[in-house]
């Protein structure tokens, strides 16, 4: 097993699509942070500027977390294009490139091949979210020095320093969640596919879709709408909330596993018996 | 003492909507054959062939591997397969060496390196073993595709059109590779293709299926000269000959040909006899040229399907 994950991490980071991610997200992360960096006052001035006449702000509002915070919101709906472009060509890049005739033809079980692909795909997932991390955590300290997290999330949120470095560290745990949710939607089409492209528009459509039908508010949608796990991607947005709603955030919770194992028993179900065609 | 049985097929089918792509196939490949497995196109070679190396499930029927199931045991029988499926597809990103080096792993391949040096070298691709596999001509690929099949030293290689893409020299040379091996290493191969010379030349067993069915299986030198084998004689006088044939009583579908030839079926070992009689008669003859009798015997059976 060990062996079959080295195999498909060395495949998954020798493949020059891998990179397209780190660069987006290190492109954006970073655009963002040099935009605050040199009109960031302004930009917060604009935002505040009616809030500014029942408060009295002191202190240094452009700071690492502020911008952070920023950077989530706006990476948020990329990240997961990003998860799929390569996550999609898991299974449907071999199928599409013919090396399945290769590897399934040497003893090596499918389920444990799928395993291997998935852990692959699920550790790119994750350094996705860390390089987020490192750059807008990191790389903002340096460029904007520390302060207080300054929210406007229907009502004005302000937490200490020392208070939004974990609420920082939960919701990026939480994105990592999310986005492995995404990363086996995509995987569990990927499985359906022949080759890379459908997967990944289809991961694409199928989330905004998904959202745009939620947020139109049908009565007749509505009760379902909990249970999709759209409903769940922006939920990283609950640890920002000065009483955390631990309802809430076990919901999304479970909602995010249910979905990774349904995906995930799908592929496999799938995938064991797919005639290999290709 | 009866042969081993490497491979083995019992009654398998395939289905694929309404078409029956394999029909009750059932064949046998004994250890040490060189075992051509013709048909036309869409005959249902391919997915045979997927079926032996577990790519495609079969609906119905056995397939056994050096005696064991295949849907039972899979792993330990595979490990004894090579197989070039198809085109000789790689990870076009990867080098010719790291793409063998996956594949050795795959396969629990010992020394991985010096037998990744070995098979370059089988096939002649050593200096070009750090080159990444897209920069590589299809007849490259092709070796590489051979030599993948030979990485783990696997006691069958089953090779699906191996001459494609390969210039007549290219050609030759895998002949003579599939050769070496069969007789230096012992390997047993089964040969799928529709290059007649290729197995006629190669195959000292083999099977025509048309339309998923078989048609044909046994030794290729039975099957061929049942009746005699079909010859082309070029002579001083055609028509003489063609009187003298006539009369030779071994001999059949005698006919006038071209340039001053004529075309015959005769048995083997009567050919020397006919030649006396010619020359009894006055009748040069120029050259005694066997016709490709495997096309012949090939369009005889699909035709007749």
């Amino acid at each position: 097993m060990n062996k079959l994950v080295r195999i498909e991490l060395y495949k998954i980071f020798t493949k020059p699509r891998t990179y397209i991610g780190f660069a987006a997200v290190f492109l954006i992360v970073v655009s963002i942070q040099l935009g605050f960096y040199f009109e960031g006052e302004e930009i917060l001035d604009f935002v505040i500027q009616n809030l500014k006449d029942s408060f009295l702000f002191e202190g240094k509002l452009i700071n690492v977390y502020t911008v952070s915070y920023i950077v989530l919101t706006s990476l948020w709906i990329h990240v997961p294009i990003l998860i799929a472009l390569v996550t999609g060509d898991l299974i449907a890049g071999e199928a599409n490139s013919g090396t399945f005739r290769l590897i399934l033809t040497r003893p090596v079980s499918r389920t444990k091949l799928l395993f291997a692909k998935f852990f692959a795909g699920w550790t790119y997932t994750y350094l996705v979210i860390i390089l987020m991390i490192l750059l807008s955590v990191g790389l903002g300290s340096i460029l904007f020095g520390s302060g207080d997290l300054l929210i406007l999330k229907g009502t004005l949120n302000i937490f200490e320093a020392e208070d939004a470095l974990w609420r920082f560290g939960l919701a990026y745990s939480y994105g990592i969640l999310s986005m492995t949710v995404v990363a086996s939607l995509a995987f569990m089409l990927s499985a359906f596919a022949e080759n890379s492209i459908g997967p990944i528009i289809g991961t694409f459509a199928i989330i905004i879709g998904i959202t745009v039908i939620s947020t139109l508010g049908f009565s007749m949608l509505r009760p379902i709408i909990p249970y999709l796990f759209t409903t769940y991607l922006p939920a990283w947005q609950l640890f920002f909330d000065y009483e955390l709603d631990y309802v809430k955030i076990s919901r999304a919770v479970f909602t995010d596993l249910a979905y990774i194992i349904l995906f995930l028993s799908v592929t496999f179900y799938h995938f064991r018996k797919k005639d290999i065609v290709s | 003492m009866e042969k081993e049985v490497f491979l083995e097929l019992e009654n398998v089918s395939k289905k694929y909507g309404t078409i029956n792509a394999v029909n009750n196939l059932s064949l046998k490949v004994f250890k040490n054959d060189i075992y051509g497995f013709l048909g036309p196109n869409g005959a249902g070679k391919s997915t045979s062939i997927r079926m032996i190396l577990s790519l495609i499930t079969p609906d119905s029927g056995k397939i056994k591997l050096f005696g064991k199931d295949l849907s039972v045991d899979r792993y330990t029988t595979l490990s004894r397969v090579g197989a070039l499926v198809e085109k000789p597809d790689f990870y076009p990103y990867l080098t010719a060496r790291k793409n063998l080096e996956i594949l050795g792993k795959l396969s629990n391949v010992k020394n991985l390196d010096a037998k990744i040096d070995e098979v370059l070298d089988l096939v002649k691709l050593s200096s070009r073993q750090h080159s990444k596999v897209k920069t590589f001509s299809q007849g490259m690929r092709q070796r590489l595709g051979i030599a993948q099949s030979v990485l783990h030293d696997p006691d069958l290689i089953i090779l699906d059109e191996p001459g494609n893409g390969l210039d007549p020299q290219g050609q030759k040379e895998m002949r003579m590779l599939i050769q070496k091996l069969n007789v230096e290493r012992g390997i047993t191969f089964v040969i799928s293709s529709h290059i007649l010379a290729e197995v006629e030349q190669l195959a000292n067993r083999m099977i025509i299926i048309n339309k998923g069915k078989s048609l044909v299986e046994g030794e290729v030198s039975e099957l061929l000269e049942g009746s005699g084998i079909l010859v082309t004689v070029e002579v001083s006088d055609p028509e003489k000959a063609l009187l003298v044939a006539s009369k030779f009583e071994s001999a059949q579908d005698t006919e006038l040909s071209e340039n001053n030839s004529l075309r015959l079926r005769i048995p083997r070992e009567r050919i020397p006899e006919l030649l006396a009689e010619f020359e009894r008669n006055a009748v040069k003859v120029y050259s005694v040229i066997p016709a490709r009798s495997l096309e012949d015997y090939f369009i005889s059976k699909i035709g007749n399907e």
